[in-house]
């Protein structure tokens, strides 16, 4: 087991006071706070090793270049693909998916085909997919979710059809902390000749991820969410469709040849990256990631999963406290959402914020989901593994004043 | 206890205008209407009022919902817009969007506001500033845009 206290000494953001009070950060699923290593390492490449990558030819590019390519390794083996050339760096998840969209989607959906995703989707995974269907002239369907807000596997079956060319959805989800059983829809989609692409956004930071495993044809994923710097993100592809797809997007750093009239494209992963690339915002994912390999992806789970265990039922236990989605701990990954009698979320986050508590509320850039919660909006507690059962404590006593200060308004 | 800080933004005259919120309806042969969203939380203001032919307002009201500081100065808005010229409105919606972006005004200018004087408050919690002043853009919206067909 890892020394928790000493883990919790690597982020420094942890120290500071919050209007007064020790700072509870349970906003983890909007963006996860760096460890030392990851600001050091970021640092140490402005300091003494920028240089552009892929085109210069005195040593500093060379080693810049270098540091780059063995960041797409790192991340390859993170996530078990195959090859590092199926590893392509993005903005986030966002830019991931809109890749996705763009291209594959551009070259294989046709008029009538069905593209298929669930209701669980953060915007990110759900708008794209809408648009191209519009573009398109194809269907968009939903995969239904269980009263306890898991992926409804029967439905699936349903939706899931011949005409079906692409299923997109999440590996846990953001407002319910769901995890979506990734390997069935895989075999689904696979068994009516679609693809599936999965919105791991919320999954890297809180389990091991093997995308063979999961037989994910597309898996994106942000670097923010991982204790990696904000701006960087990964797009895996399966080898094969990422050859088959056309460019993202045109410039330098992507070519193998130009033509006045017409070009080549490089090799994958490099015909993706237009461009200069983040390069210090990979070599910093680079980092986040042996950070999270050092203190192990298993270990990271079972705290994830020990917090929320000794989380859940105390919320539970205060009464106008309504949590949206499952009353088993196991089933909220990282992520719990509730709301406290008929007070609007953004009065109670404030409140908690007066006592250092920083939740998110709203409704999570999902709002399909939160409307068919039946509800507008939500407060998100989000945890990682450097919280702590203090942060847990903080967070039900505040919840606790909260009810006492707005009594006149509770119903 | 720093929920006491807390006191500082839900004041008194808050509560009860979110509580019991004035003009809380939709105004009937309304002229001018606008509907805003706050996007980030998914909170909707209802904005609808009737302009007599001296384009003065002779009825104000608002549906929608929202947390307490947006239903409180929706509530606030619409006590203090009442007869007034669309003139009038606009430069007291103008003194009220100028507090939220720092611009000071004297204190017989901050009294036009009425009750939604405390609300200027608002400064010392920016994550709230947006909840304070969506009625107050739906107003200018309804009375600028020629918003009649808005809804
Ligand atoms: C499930 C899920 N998908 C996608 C995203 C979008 O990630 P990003 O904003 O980093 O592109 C998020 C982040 O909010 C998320 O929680």
């Amino acid at each position: 087991m890892p020394n928790w206290e000493l883990v919790r000494q690597d982020f420094s953001e942890l120290r500071q006071t919050m209007n007064g009070e020790r700072l509870a950060y349970l906003d983890n699923a909007a963006t996860s706070l760096k460890p030392k290593s990851v600001i050091e390492r970021l640092l140490s490449f402005y300091q003494q090793e920028n240089a552009n990558v892929h085109r210069g030819t005195y040593q500093l590019s060379f080693k810049a270049t270098e540091e780059y390519e063995d960041a797409r390794k790192v991340i390859q083996h993170f996530i078990n693909a195959a090859a590092a050339r199926e590893i392509i760096f993005t903005r986030g998840t966002t830019e991931g998916i809109n890749l996705i969209a763009s291209t594959y989607g551009e070259q294989n959906i046709e008029p009538g085909d069905e593209i298929v995703i669930s209701l669980a989707e953060h915007h990110s995974n759900l708008i794209p997919w809408q648009q191209l269907a519009l573009r398109k002239k194809a269907t968009l369907k939903y995969i239904n979710l269980t009263s306890t807000g898991e992926i409804d596997l029967a439905d699936a079956k349903q939706k899931i059809t011949a005409k079906t060319k692409i299923v997109a959805v999440t590996h846990v989800g953001n407002v319910l902390g769901n995890v979506s059983p990734i390997r069935k829809l895989a075999e689904l989609a696979h068994q009516n000749g679609a693809i599936i692409v999965v919105d791991g956004a919320q999954a890297v930071c809180h389990l091991p991820v093997d995308v063979q495993e999961l037989a994910a044809d597309f898996y994106a994923f942000s670097g923010h969410k991982m204790l990696g710097p904000t701006g960087i993100g990964v797009l895996y592809g399966k080898q094969k469709l990422l050859e088959q797809m056309p460019p993202y997007q045109f410039g330098g750093e992507m070519i193998e040849d130009v033509q006045l009239d017409n070009s080549k494209w490089d090799q994958i992963p490099h015909k993706f990256e237009a461009g200069t690339p983040n390069i210090a915002g990979a070599i910093g994912l680079a980092t986040a990631v042996k950070y999270l390999e050092q203190v192990g992806m298993a270990q990271v789970k079972a705290r994830d999963a020990e917090l929320m265990a000794y989380l859940l039922p105390k919320l539970m236990a205060i009464p106008g406290v309504k949590i949206y989605g499952s009353q088993n701990p196991q089933q909220h990954v990282g992520v719990v959402s509730f709301n406290l009698g008929t007070l609007h979320p953004h009065d109670v986050a404030t409140a908690l914020d007066m006592e250092g508590v920083a939740v998110r509320a709203g409704h999570h850039c999902a709002e399909p989901l939160v409307h068919s919660l039946g509800t507008n909006s939500t407060v998100r507690a989000s945890l990682a593994f450097y919280n702590y059962q203090a942060d847990c404590d903080q967070l039900i006593n505040a919840i606790k004043e909260t009810k006492e200060f707005f009594k006149g308004e509770l119903r | 206890m720093s929920l006491d800080k807390l006191n500082q933004l839900y004041r008194a005259v808050i509560l009860e205008h979110a509580a019991n919120p004035h003009h809380h309806y939709a105004v009937p042969n309304a002229t001018n209407k606008k509907t805003l969203h706050n996007t980030t939380c998914g909170d909707t203001i209802n904005l609808s009022l009737h302009l007599d032919a001296d384009n003065k307002i002779t009825d104000i009201g608002f549906t929608g919902q929202g947390c307490t500081i947006s239903q409180a100065s929706a509530s606030m808005l619409t006590d203090v817009m009442m007869d007034k010229t669309t003139e009038e409105a606009l430069a007291i919606a103008k003194i009220f969007s100028d507090e939220a972006i720092g611009e000071k005004h004297s204190r017989d200018e901050l009294k036009k506001l009425g009750d939604a004087q405390v609300l200027t408050q608002i400064m010392e919690f920016p994550a709230r500033i947006k909840c304070a002043t969506l009625a107050w853009w739906a107003l200018k919206e309804a009375l600028l845009k020629n918003a009649k067909g808005d809804k």
